[in-house]
């Protein structure tokens, strides 16, 4: 706030009223609707958000020499967001494999079946801790690979607050039995439009970074960032495409029907695993696993390869979650063979980031933030291949609908993705707040252990548990005839569940010393003097006025 | 453009660039990168050359193999068909009776007959069609209409008190709700009804039993008998054995003859095949036979 010049100051006001003014039409309008639930919460937001703004209104404005460091702000907001959120919905997680183990967890309430808290779950994870974590890196690793500070100091905020509230919408639109029914996207339409508006700032604020550039070249971080921002822009706004059942309704009907809503749906899908889960994550490894590991890039070449390939091959290969289903053939066909193709680049990022690590082993070794990274790079190498592997139809015939798919899913999730942005997070929080170091480095120490063994455990729970599953539904007796009923490949699941919610629960730990260890980080470990060189600060800036 | 350095642990230089302390190397593409690109590539052309690949606005390329998915599980099933063939043609054609007595085609049944049950029947009756409250225990001697094969039969093809024209039909009417017996009969009937499969719980209740027994063969035995043994035409239960669907302690029943029951089986007609219901009928009456 003390950062907000007047005429910002103004606009966020403005901002929040406008909000308010949407808060109690919703109110009004979906008054017979869950639908005013949700706009009481927007209002409520507002309101307290228009008297944060109104009590600070009239302190000191920043002088000219905020222009002399990054703006990191919205960051450290982001970077905590993100550690709320895992330990939300990491907890919300265990809480669904438990359910899966005894039935009776839901404590018999409508807003905790298993229909509802699982996508509060995978909401919760991905878009509120993976969603954070990127914008929170993007901001912080665009300012910095560019020289280049944001272009204003509200539009950050808008973007990570806005980025919130559609998240919270989210999240308790599900408890509420606010659904699309499309998985990943299933927030109804007037979330939906709010994250759009969101999502454009956010593209316009980073393009607007961009050209302020003081470097000639575009580093590769911000190939993947703005690939991630932009696709995900494309693949909400056409999945998203619906007709509420009246402005006064929470409920919405998609534009698609039959086999095209799902082509659409797993095209969106598979390609927010592309360039949410994938894209975004890289761009923060290519910044931080470097600068922990202090290597050069391996190869830079291989950057342009495998971003292009990447880029290129995965839009096409969502058909693949719907083999021998009723989308046609051809269809499948090309996403098994795009697939297979996308293994190749996807190999070479996991090798460019694994090779650049030579000549640094000694510290992977002594340092489990960069442990951290590098076991994310192995996740991902791993799981690419088996997602290639999974996406070929005869594979896919024994794997789909089973609990191998949640594995496979889990290695990316848990390995891949959460291990590289808690490396990330491990990394950044100290140059944020700029201390010397985290509070406790065995404490990250324990964190990456009981992440590591909670991610194996998980995921080889689900591989047997998959495998189990798929063979039971395909085996015939003598007779001709299903040897087991669906109920027996249940019982056989039983074990692997109890496994995999103990898994879960080994990473809930981890997550949670990691809360402790940032908390105590950002309150406690010793401050820095000053920095410690001039390369943590944007290029000079020609001598501007003031803020008014 | 900036000017490379070399790396002194890779010997590679550096492209010259430098974001905020990190440099990239200019180390070539490793050819095996380059290898597993083109072997991808084949894989994934010569899999379009075989197989339905491309749009081609109206229709797609269907691939020099001619296969079909629609085709493929078309040849699978019947295939299967033709291997259960001979199995099910004699299941279809025998009588019950015949089956029963055929060592092998009970083996089948017993095969078939669990995955059946266990899709179909365990969701109400239990996985050891052992029964829950309100569905009835299967495995026992106690029928409400009727436990053999030809019954059994039936009841899965109509169900009872289900939307089929010819379903079992059968109410136990909510005496007490509805005025026909005031409370303290219900009670005596109770007591007398309890005293059929339990006697010693007479004891101490002598007049209660007394009176219930007239109650009883005023109001309830034209359903369920003089003796309370139940009628399978009519899908009435025997009182007199160890087996209740809804619970035999005195609170149980008093309930059930408070409010009545009507409890309800769907019809399986629409849902199985006949020789499906054969096997599940057959496995039902082969539960018990084999305890």
């Amino acid at each position: 706030m003390a950062q907000l010049t007047r005429t910002e100051r103004q606009i966020a006001l403005a901002l929040f009223v406008g909000l308010a003014v949407a808060g109690l039409l919703m109110v009004a309008g979906g008054r017979a609707d869950p639908l005013g639930l949700h706009g009481a919460l927007i209002l409520g937001v507002a309101v307290f958000g228009s008297f944060g703004i109104i009590s600070k209104y009239y302190e000191p404005l920043p002088g000219a020499d905020r222009l002399r460091e990054y703006y990191d702000d919205p960051s450290k907001f982001g970077v905590v967001a993100a550690m709320v959120w895992v330990a939300f919905g990491l907890f919300m997680g265990d809480w669904v494999a438990w359910l899966l183990v005894n039935p009776d967890l839901t404590f018999d309430a409508a807003w905790s079946s298993f229909g509802r808290i699982r996508p509060v779950h995978t909401t919760s994870v991905i878009f509120g801790f993976g969603g954070n974590a990127l914008i929170a890196t993007s901001f912080y690793v665009m300012q910095r690979t560019s020289r280049a500070r944001l272009p204003d100091q509200l539009s950050p905020w808008f973007v990570l607050l806005g980025y919130n509230l559609f998240c919270i919408l989210a999240v308790t639109g599900y408890m509420l039995g606010i659904t699309q029914s499309r998985e990943y996207a299933e927030p109804e339409w007037y979330a939906d439009i709010w994250l759009v508006v969101v999502w454009i700032v956010y593209f316009v604020t980073y393009l607007r970074t961009l050209a302020r550039r003081k470097e000639p070249h575009i580093y590769v971080s911000n190939w993947y960032y703005l690939a991630f921002i932009l696709v995900v822009a494309m693949l909400h706004i056409v999945n998203n495409l619906a007709v509420p059942v009246s402005l006064g309704h929470a409920k919405s009907y998609s534009l698609f029907s039959g086999v095209q809503d799902a082509m659409t749906e797993w095209w969106y899908g598979h390609n927010a695993v592309a360039f949410f889960l994938t894209s975004g994550f890289l761009g923060m490894m290519y910044y931080f696993m470097p600068k922990r590991a202090g290597r050069p890039i391996f190869s830079y070449r291989l950057s342009i390869i495998s971003f292009w390939g990447i880029t290129f091959f995965y839009i096409w290969v969502g058909s693949h979650h719907l083999h021998y289903t009723a989308l046609p053939q051809w269809v499948q066909t090309l996403g098994m063979t795009f697939s297979v193709l996308l293994l190749v680049p996807s190999w070479a990022s996991a090798g460019n980031a694994l090779l650049t690590l030579n000549g640094a082993w000694h510290k992977v070794r002594d340092d489990a933030t960069l442990r951290f990274m590098m076991i994310a790079a192995v996740f991902y190498g791993l799981t690419t291949f088996e997602g290639s592997f999974m996406a070929i139809r005869p594979v896919n015939s024994l794997s789909h609908y089973t609990d191998w798919t949640i594995g496979h899913v889990h290695a990316g999730a848990l390995g891949w993705v959460a291990m590289i942005t808690f490396g990330s997070i491990y990394a950044s929080v100290p140059w944020l707040w700029k201390r010397d170091a985290m509070y406790s480095a065995r404490l990250v120490e324990v964190h990456f252990w009981l992440a590591l063994a909670g991610t194996i455990v998980y995921v080889f729970a689900m591989w047997n548990s998959g495998i189990v599953q798929g063979l039971m539904w395909r085996t015939y007796n003598e007779s001709g005839t299903l040897t087991y009923s669906f109920v027996d490949s249940l019982i056989a699941m039983h074990p692997y569940y109890i496994a995999r919610a103990v898994g879960g629960l080994l990473f809930l730990i981890g997550a949670l010393v990691g809360c402790y260890n940032m908390y105590m980080t950002i309150r406690a470990a010793p401050q820095r003097k000053r920095l410690a060189s001039t390369s943590d600060m944007p290029a000079a800036v020609p001598a501007i006025a003031p803020a008014e | 453009m900036g000017i490379g350095e070399r790396d002194p642990h890779t010997g590679h230089m550096t492209t010259g660039h430098e974001w905020n302390g990190i440099t990239e190397l200019n180390t070539p593409v490793p050819r095996p990168v380059y290898v597993f690109l083109a072997a991808a590539a084949l894989f994934a052309i010569l899999y379009w050359v075989l197989m339905p690949a491309w749009p081609t606005g109206g229709s797609y390329t269907k691939g020099l193999l001619g296969y079909d998915q629609r085709a493929a599980v078309a040849e699978s099933l019947r295939e299967a068909a033709l291997g259960r063939a001979a199995l099910t043609k004699k299941i279809a054609a025998e009588g019950f009776d015949a089956i029963t007595a055929d060592r092998d085609l009970m083996d089948t049944v017993r095969q078939t007959g669990r995955a059946l049950f266990g899709d179909n029947c365990a969701a109400c009756h239990g996985r050891e069609a052992t029964g829950n409250k309100g569905f009835p225990n299967l495995t026992t001697a106690s029928w409400l209409w009727g436990g053999s094969p030809e019954t059994i039969a039936e009841t899965i093809r109509v169900g009872i008190n289900s939307a089929h024209p010819d379903s079992r039909t059968s109410q136990m009417p909510a005496f007490g709700r509805d005025g026909v017996l005031p409370r303290i009969e219900i009670e005596n009937v109770v007591a007398y009804v309890k005293s059929l499969s339990e006697p010693q719980s007479a004891r101490g209740h002598e007049a209660a039993v007394a009176a219930g027994r007239k109650v009883f063969a005023s109001t309830c035995a034209a359903c369920h008998g003089e003796q309370g043994t139940g009628n399978s035409e009519l899908g009435t239960p025997n009182l007199a054995d160890q087996f209740w669907i809804y619970g035999g302690d005195s609170e149980t029943l008093v309930k059930t003859v408070w409010g009545g029951r009507q409890g309800q089986m769907p019809t399986w007609e629409a849902r199985l095949t006949p020789v499906e219901r054969k096997i599940l009928a057959l496995y039902v009456y082969d539960l018990r036979r084999r305890q």
